[in-house]
């Protein structure tokens, strides 16, 4: 029923994404930022909001977000503001969060995506710097709420993006691309399960053709991809149905919830909180000279675009291999590692990296810096099949004892007595006696049916228990059989 | 002479020449606070701390490695947190509450070897003009104690006025050194903003706030100022220039010292016993060979309004964090989240703390923040160009500190603007963010009256010397309130 009328409306989605950026200690403070510590045991007085103590500004941070300004193509603020957004709640130390508000450290930005084969730019409003809360824990106290302070002051980088995404999916597709670009430049390590990484979702739709937007609604803070994109989804009916039954939807924040797969009211806009932003004057105006900006550019790190394209240059991949091999940084240092140690061609590599590699990994339920073939390992594996020690076949059952044991490749085949038979008279001989043994399917092959070479292909591989080199193996075959 | 009349380097020397230890120091002034109990000044008083910092400061003194300050009995403004003693700015909020730190300015102290015996009465949060919003109950002025010793730090100037203690810390953030310091007939000294860290002094309005010393003389101020100067890491806003020795130029001679008054001082309002009083004051400086010169600042009429919103909206979120959660008082038996919140503060923060947080909080609200606060910004750009044109042309301004000498208590405490208008001279020199001091001038119906004189911008060693000079000719600051002597 929603499909026949949601031809007629166009959605718009803006996300607004809170990354944590990987600094060692915290934004204001010197208190670390490990995740998973017994609670309150990295929290200091600057993080517990002791009376005067005083923030000063880890410039790591800082360094940080110029690195996502740099590399969404953003204005970087010569001159920046930090804020207070005043609002009472107990994990906020403070009273207030120290956040920016006028004068953002990164301006206006953006960013392509590619969705079913088409690329699109997504403008990018702003990206600024500011502390996270602590954690309320409702759950294990009973009547109780248990205050954990070891997140509070954590740095964050809220990422507002223009109203431009008109689809969950290009939602899904911006935050990926987000997600991805921000591990690529090491400054988050973007652990949606941990909050590294979490987004709100404001929401619209409209009649197609309209100029003017819809009103909104905002879903807050969805750490998952598969949430987003069922959030909006739930979100863009509930408002059609809305508006089409004669209704108006009401400028109001949202909860996701995941169980029942649908959004809930949190607070309408007439509740919400009047911050009264105004300049901190416990901290200096950020002033970011063109030394310090040449300095982070001279080091930025190759970025996705770059790098597949550089894939498909250099290693002359197709598209495919080089999307999936740069999807991440590791994956991608992986696959050079593997085509640097084996001297195999990079085809090769690519083919064993996406396909072996990776589903090895997803049965795994692992990352690939966890996998327990290095690429070192690999690229020794890999060796063997371009020299001919083995064949593919024969490397696949290696790949998987080298998945489970220690030990190179070399190790593993000389110990297995896996070297392919390079004897050509050992071959000759065997090839000889399964013509001789079948002499109904070489009349076969003889009378035109080329579909039988390879029954002769497999029994040679069979009686070889596949050491037999199949180049080898054919080319003889077709010799004896003319 | 009674050793309460000796100045730093006096009983430095008596330290030095083993006329007394420290620790005999201690005992005495320990001795003379509990003496006069109806000053209250003082909110805690640390007896075994100071007793075994004096222990220490013998031997320091003994083995050669002791500074000028270390034995000297001195006592912390409670605005300044001080690990294992409890600090309560003036409020039942934080009755309760011990810092597991010390502010930096203790810490510079503490090194130094002088020897805190106590904390300091002072209006709650440093908010008041007459230190009759602490929640320990007003101090009293040593001269009539009848009247107000003026505030916030009132405890800090009543004490040094009344000789319980050698010298003080002080803050000041429209005039809470330089206001009580002048009722109390005494010499303080408000620093360049950022000269003195603010870390551990507990937060009113971030802008303004700044510590200072109080003390007897310039050059005891001078001695302390020495150790609670410098940039500190732990304070972003505090200022990364080398610290001048303060002693080294007090004795220059003051031939050709440009003093300007600026007419909008010596208005109307101001009372005319005063006025001639610091006549004849500024008519010192002349003898020493300054010429004086008027100057006009015309913003400087706007600056308590100005003032009235940046404090108060500064101070409305610095006050956000005593919410009952973490730490300070918290109400009996909340039902609820708000119940929690507005109960806590409600209970625990007096009257004039809660002005101030509604003035605040309106201030910044949606929808009045360009009027309020952006144009309250833009007044104290204006005010600030005031100072600078003013100070380029002449070395330092001079002009009263207080319309009147200290007031009676109850006078003005149920008129929170008529309380506001006696840092009507004060205030605008902490939008500035320029140094002043007061140091005593003369009397007006046996009441202290002070002169303020302003410098530019670190400027605190030309302040100094200037004062000194003065009390090398006058012996107002020599002057002891009866029954103190």
């Amino acid at each position: 029923m929603e499909y026949s009328t949601e031809q007629d409306w166009e959605i718009v989605i803006g996300l607004e994404i809170h990354t944590q950026l990987a600094t060692q200690s915290k934004i204001f403070s010197g208190a670390s930022t490990q995740y998973g510590a017994e609670p309150n045991t990295q929290a200091c007085a600057v993080d517990l909001g002791l009376p005067g103590v005083l923030p000063v500004l880890n410039e790591e941070a800082v360094s940080m977000a110029i690195k996502f300004g740099l590399a969404i193509d953003a204005e970087i603020a010569p001159y920046s503001v930090f804020a207070r957004k005043n609002y009472f709640y107990p994990d906020l130390p403070k009273g207030y969060q120290i956040s920016q508000m006028d004068l953002p450290i990164v301006g206006k930005g953006h960013l392509d995506i590619d969705v079913d084969g088409v690329t699109k730019r997504v403008g990018i409003t702003r990206a600024h710097l500011e502390e996270d809360a602590g954690k309320s824990l409702h759950e294990d106290f009973h009547g109780l709420t248990g205050i954990d302070l070891n997140r509070a002051g954590t740095p964050l980088l809220e990422i507002v993006s223009e109203p431009d995404m008109r689809s969950a999916k290009e939602a899904v597709a911006y935050m990926r691309k987000i997600h991805e670009l921000v591990r690529y430049l090491g400054i988050s390590d973007g652990n949606m399960q941990e909050g590294s990484f979490r987004c709100d979702a404001n929401v619209s739709v409209r009649p197609k053709g309209q100029q003017e937007f819809g009103t909104r609604t905002e879903i807050k803070n969805i750490n998952s991809f598969r949430f987003i994109e069922k959030a909006i989804n739930f979100e863009v009916e509930r408002h059609i149905e809305i508006i089409e039954g004669g209704g108006r939807i009401v400028q109001e924040t949202r909860l996701y919830d995941a169980d029942k797969d649908q959004t809930r009211s949190m607070r309408s806009k007439e509740e919400a909180n009047d911050y009264r932003y105004f300049p901190d004057p416990d901290l200096l105006p950020v002033l970011i000279d063109s030394e310090l900006l040449a300095s982070i550019k001279a080091n930025l790190p190759e970025l996705p675009t770059a790098k597949k394209q550089r894939f498909k240059d250099q290693y002359l991949l197709d598209d495919e291999s080089a999307t999936i091999l740069t999807s991440s940084r590791d994956l991608a240092d992986y696959f050079e590692t593997v085509v640097a140690k084996s001297g195999a061609e990079a085809k090769l590599c690519a083919n064993w990296v996406t396909g072996e590699v990776i589903a090895a990994l997803n049965k795994n339920g692992i990352e690939i810096t966890e996998a327990p073939i290095s690429p070192d390992r690999l690229g020794g594996l890999l060796l063997r099949i371009n020299d001919n020690t083995i064949s593919g076949k024969i490397a696949k059952q290696v790949f998987e004892t080298m998945w489970q044991e220690p030990g190179g490749a070399d190790e593993i085949i000389a110990s297995k007595g896996l070297q392919q038979i390079t004897d050509t008279g050992a071959i000759e001989a065997i090839i000889d006696q399964i013509i001789a043994d079948n002499p109904d399917q070489v009349a076969q092959y003889r009378s035109g049916k080329d579909k039988v070479f390879s029954f002769f292909v497999g029994q040679a591989m069979k009686q070889t228990q596949g050491k037999a080199s199949p180049a080898e193996v054919n080319k003889m075959l077709k010799a004896k059989l003319q | 002479m009674s050793i309460f009349q000796l100045s730093i380097t006096e009983l430095a020397q008596g330290l030095r020449d083993g006329e007394f230890s420290s620790v005999e120091l201690t005992k005495n002034y320990l001795e003379r606070i509990k003496q006069h109990p109806e000053l209250n000044c003082f909110v805690t008083l640390t007896e075994d701390h100071a007793l075994s910092a004096a222990n220490l400061a013998d031997q320091r003194l003994a083995n050669g490695t002791a500074e000028i300050l270390t034995g000297i009995p001195i006592a912390q403004k409670d605005i300044f947190c001080t690990l294992g003693v409890k600090t309560t700015c003036g409020s039942k909020m934080l009755d309760n509450f011990i810092a597991p730190y010390n502010a930096t300015v203790v810490e510079k102290l503490n090194a130094s070897g002088a020897v805190m015996l106590g904390k300091l009465n002072m209006d709650e949060f440093a908010m008041g003009s007459s230190n009759e919003n602490s929640y320990y109950g007003p101090v009293k002025n040593p001269w009539n104690t009848q009247t107000v010793p003026g505030g916030s730090s009132g405890g800090s100037a009543a004490a040094v006025a009344a000789r319980l203690i050698v010298a003080t810390t002080g803050t000041d953030t429209g005039g809470s050194i330089r206001q009580p310091a002048a009722f109390c007939g005494i010499t303080g000294l408000k620093p360049t903003y950022g000269r003195v860290s603010r870390y551990g002094m507990i937060a009113y309005a971030s802008s303004l706030d700044q510590g200072g010393p109080m003390a007897r003389s310039a050059e005891d101020a001078a001695i302390l100022l020495q150790s609670m100067a410098g940039f500190d890491p732990k304070d972003s806003t505090s200022a990364n220039t080398p610290v001048p020795d303060y002693r080294a130029d007090l004795n220059k001679p003051l031939d050709g010292l440009k003093i300007g008054l600026p007419k909008e001082f010596f208005t109307a309002d101001l009372n005319s016993d005063i006025a001639a009083t610091l006549e004849k004051a500024i008519n010192e400086f002349t003898k020493l060979g300054a010429t004086i010169t008027d100057v006009s600042m015309p913003n400087l009429q706007m600056a308590i309004p100005a003032y009235y919103i940046i404090a108060p909206a500064e101070c409305s979120a610095n006050l956000s964090r005593f919410d009952g959660v973490r730490y300070g008082y918290r109400c009996a038996n909340p039902a609820n989240l708000a119940d929690l919140y507005t109960r806590s503060r409600g209970e625990a923060f007096g009257t004039e703390v809660k002005r101030r947080i509604l003035i605040g909080t309106y201030a910044l609200s949606a929808g009045y923040y360009d009027a309020y606060y952006l144009k309250a910004q833009k007044v104290r750009r204006l005010i600030s160009d005031d100072f600078k044109k003013a100070l380029a042309e002449v070395d330092v301004l001079m002009g009263p500190v207080t319309p009147s000498t200290a007031f009676d208590l109850n006078e003005k405490s149920n008129d929170p603007i008529q309380m506001y208008l006696s840092d009507i001279y004060t205030i605008a020199i902490n939008l500035a963010g320029v140094p002043a001091m007061s140091i005593p001038a003369g009397f007006v119906d046996n009441m202290p009256v002070g002169l303020q004189i302003i410098g530019n911008f670190f400027a605190e060693d030309r302040l100094l010397n200037i004062a000194h000079q003065f009390q090398q000719v006058t012996d107002w600051h020599q002057r002891t309130p009866k029954g103190f002597e």
